[in-house]
């Protein structure tokens, strides 16, 4: 099944498919090492809801939902 | 000397290894052009001296971010002799991204890896050998903390220093290898340094890159167009990230031989994230830990001890405080125990700083030089470099709690739980600590913002910090609700204090939000963020931070504020025709005739002309404050003692030289008939004007635009003004609050439809 980021609930897991968005987010996002293939953890949402926090590689980012969107994963 | 950079992820360990190597050497610069702290001290263990220069915490060397843009100038332009890469080995992939761009510029690289006994306590292996091996440069293995491997780091970055290296691509195995060939080809028959550094970041069309080589770029677009990917299409950021990544799992997984694969084990700082971000708790966690450093460095009843037990004040004990041993008392404790950061300020401004400056004091006096001369040495240099001397302690306080948050992980957290209400401002959860901070000092507070990567966001933050009331305003708010307290009989001078404190804070929010919809509209910056684990503060680290800021300030008081006050000095005691004054003639003073000439335009705050022929005394100490906060209330004792001269006021049982000031401003309220909204419309305006000097001059720096900088005058200007007429007004007659109410909904209203306007004209 294919889903954005955003839609995940805590714990599930998904490997990267694409990633899109503005340039300056999309590159962050690689930089941060959401490339295709990597495998990303929902861990949970914060208080109020957003931003999320994921892992990845070994370790905990945090982004927002609408940074979320623009990563399309399969699961 | 040679030169040595130290570049690296944020949380690799970095700074502790800068310590580590350099020791007190280190000082805090500016970078040329920027204004990013650089750290820079001197290794002295290695044959010769070894100077080192601590790159900004990176994730890349891409061209969105200025840390990452300074990092990659200085390796370029500065051409260091050697790069130390610190690798935290317990993040190997994440982190060797940010080393596959640092090999492809041709300068020596050795890796530091770091942080590995983490790794093989959670019974994982990292073969280092291997990773040398695979990486084509020399790699320790070394702990920061416990400062293990760093002399053998030394010796080997020495030893690649001697001879050139050239730089390497982690994509030379990828479709991609023979396009970068051919740029690099190109670039090197330009004479171009670097190649295959230039030649990549081109590729990517790096903006910097591309605005450098523009005759290169027709011909590499040209290279381009014969290149397409399944995947990516021409997306070649995209796709050179992607190949990095896949370079480094394919390479280094094997590296690394973990010892329960796939199983997600609860480590100590899941557990302490489980409690600390919990959807319920988090936020009321948050408080409580906020309200405990505030409670822990500024309140005078510890654990509200004093008034729960009713305890006896220190006279009511029958102990004499004017003995050495009654002071040294009287700094811990007087009708209830002080809080660790009171009793650290008693203890510095009491016994260290007031009986130092009262021994230079007399010394002074007895030398026997002329009077205005003595004055000017006592009164203007003396006391001016005591003032700022005394905030030494509230700050550093402060600042240790704020370095204890900010080394355990939670600070990162508390960006975390806040993002969404602050994107509501238009402003990152990031934007909450510089702010926070300013309740502390606006200095720090401002150079803090570099962590906001966009430049709107910046500004708008900067421009709202002094309105978080910072640790020298508290005297002006604690004197002048004193006062009313006691000349008016009404109120309570802790809920006067806290309001004015929530006017500052209202007063922020209602700014950027205003700025974020009109001069500095922009859309809200993204936020991507590592949550780096939780540990516990290194106490050197904290140490070497504490150090670095209490060097930052005393150098500020020796220079810009103590330039500043004596140039208040002079104003203040000399008139238009330069005959020395004394402080009871003030009224003749430079200052004072230019604060009578201005003081109409104060009345709509109402502490203009309606306060008739002694109104001017609060203009000159607004006028006072603009230079340091601290000098508000030195004024009102000096205006005070003044006025006694002058307007024969009849003050007994006023102690007007009353450190406190609270005398002070009572008998400025007898001789002024000045009314309570007026003072508190006073206070509000001190609040929210032009901050210190200092603050003024980081500002300028921080924000590095004299187009900016000069609207952030202005906007400090008009705020207080505003905020000074809506208190006056509102306060002494209560139904203007309509008008205001009215003023705001049209302000809105116009705003609202002229960016509706602007959006559809775009769509």
């Amino acid at each position: 099944m294919i889903k954005t980021l955003d839609l995940f609930a805590p714990n599930e897991k998904g490997v990267v498919k694409s990633v899109g968005g503005e340039g300056r987010i999309k590159r962050r996002l690689f930089d941060m090492g959401i490339t295709p293939g990597a495998e990303i953890t929902m861990r949970k949402k914060a208080p109020l809801g957003d931003p999320i926090e994921v892992t990845l590689r070994g370790y905990e980012l945090t982004l927002r939902k609408t940074e979320a969107v623009c990563v399309t994963m399969e699961v | 000397m040679l030169k040595f950079a130290l570049a690296g992820n944020p949380n690799s360990g970095k700074t502790t290894l800068f310590n580590g190597l350099t020791g007190s050497t280190a000082h805090v610069g500016n970078w040329p052009g920027v204004t990013v702290d650089k750290r820079e001290g001197v290794y002295k263990k290695c044959a010769e001296p070894i100077a080192i220069v601590d790159l900004p915490g990176i994730y890349s060397l891409s061209p969105y971010t200025p840390e990452e843009v300074i990092a990659r100038n200085y390796v370029l332009d500065e051409k260091p002799d050697c790069i130390i890469n610190i690798v935290d080995a317990t993040n190997l992939e994440r982190n060797l991204y940010l080393s596959t761009q640092l090999l492809e510029i041709d300068v020596p690289v050795v890796i530091a890896l770091n942080m590995i006994d983490a790794v093989e306590r959670a019974g994982d292996k990292l073969d280092e050998k291997a990773l040398e091996e695979k990486l084509g440069v020399p790699v320790v293995r070394i702990s920061a903390l416990k400062e293990t491997g760093i002399k053998q780091l030394m010796d080997v970055a020495y030893k690649a220093s001697k001879s050139p290296r050239k730089g390497s691509t982690a994509l030379k195995d990828t479709a991609l290898s023979h396009l970068i060939g051919d740029v690099k080809i190109a670039l090197d028959g330009q004479g171009v340094k670097n190649p295959l550094f230039h030649a990549v970041k081109l590729i990517e069309g790096d903006e910097i890159e591309v605005a450098m080589h523009k005759d290169t770029l027709k011909m590499v677009e040209e290279f381009k167009k014969t290149f397409t990917d399944d995947v990516f299409g021409t997306d070649f950021e995209a796709l050179i990230a992607d190949a990095r990544y896949k370079y480094i799992s394919k390479n280094f997984d094997s590296v690394l031989s973990k010892k329960n694969k796939g199983s997600m084990k609860m480590t100590k700082s899941d557990k302490a994230d489980k409690v600390l971000t919990h959807k319920i708790w988090g936020i009321p966690i948050f408080l409580v830990i906020l309200f405990a450093i505030f409670h822990l460095t500024f309140s005078e009843d510890f654990l509200y001890l004093g008034a729960i037990f009713g305890l006896p004040s220190l006279e009511e004990l029958g102990v004499d405080t004017e003995t050495f041993g009654g002071q040294l008392l009287a700094c811990f404790y007087d009708g209830a125990v002080f809080s660790p950061g009171v009793i650290i300020n008693n203890i510095w401004n009491e016994i260290i700083v007031g009986n130092v400056l009262g021994w230079i004091k007399t010394g002074v006096e007895s030398i026997g030089m002329a009077e205005w001369a003595v004055g000017l040495l006592n009164d203007g240099v003396i006391e001016g470099v005591g003032a700022v001397l005394s905030f030494l302690p509230p700050i550093l306080v402060l600042f240790l709690f704020f370095s204890i948050l900010e080394d355990s992980g939670y600070m990162a957290r508390i960006a975390f739980i806040l993002d969404r209400m602050f994107r509501k401002f238009g402003l990152s959860g990031r934007a909450f600590l510089p702010m926070i901070m300013g309740f502390g000092c606006s200095v720090p507070a401002m150079i803090n913002t570099r962590t906001l990567a966009d430049d709107k966001e910046r500004a708008a933050t900067i421009r709202v910090i002094p309105f978080f009331s910072c640790g020298a305003k508290l005297p002006i708010l604690t004197a002048v609700a004193g006062a009313i307290v006691a000349a008016f009989g009404i109120g309570n001078a802790d809920v006067i204090t806290f309001s004015m404190y929530l006017i500052g804070i209202v007063a922020a929010i209602v700014s950027v939000l205003l700025m974020r919809n009109t001069s500095l509209k922009g859309d809200t910056p993204p936020f991507i963020m590592e949550l780096p684990s939780y540990h516990a503060p290194q106490f050197k680290n904290l140490m070497a931070h504490l150090w670095d800021k209490t060097k930052h300030f005393v150098k500020k008081a020796f220079t810009i504020i103590l330039a500043s006050t004596i140039i208040i000095w002079v104003l203040t005691h000399f008139s238009f025709n330069w005959t020395f004054l004394a402080d009871e003639e003030i009224n003749q003073s430079i200052l004072a005739q230019v604060s009578m000439f201005v003081q109409p335009l104060f009345t709509p705050l109402g502490f203009g002309s309606q306060l008739g022929e002694f109104g001017w005394v609060f203009v000159v100490a607004a006028v006072a404050g603009l230079i340091a906060k601290e000098n508000v209330i030195a004024t009102f004792s000096t205006l005070a003692a003044c006025l006694v001269a002058v307007a024969s006021l009849n003050v007994e049982g006023l102690d007007i030289e009353a450190e406190e000031g609270i005398d002070a401003v009572r008998a400025m309220i007898t001789a002024t008939g000045i009314t309570v909204p007026a003072l508190l419309s006073f206070i509000a305006f001190n609040m929210t004007t032009i901050p210190c000097f200092a603050a003024v001059g980081t500002a300028k720096a921080e924000l590095n635009d004299n187009k900016l900088y000069k609207g952030t005058l202005l906007f400090w200007i008009v705020a207080s003004y505003v905020v000074g007429a809506m208190v006056f007004t509102i306060g002494t007659w209560w139904w203007t609050a309509f008008i205001w109410a009215a003023v705001i909904a049209i302000v809105c209203y116009v705003i609202v439809t002229i960016n509706k306007r602007s959006a559809a004209k775009k769509a």
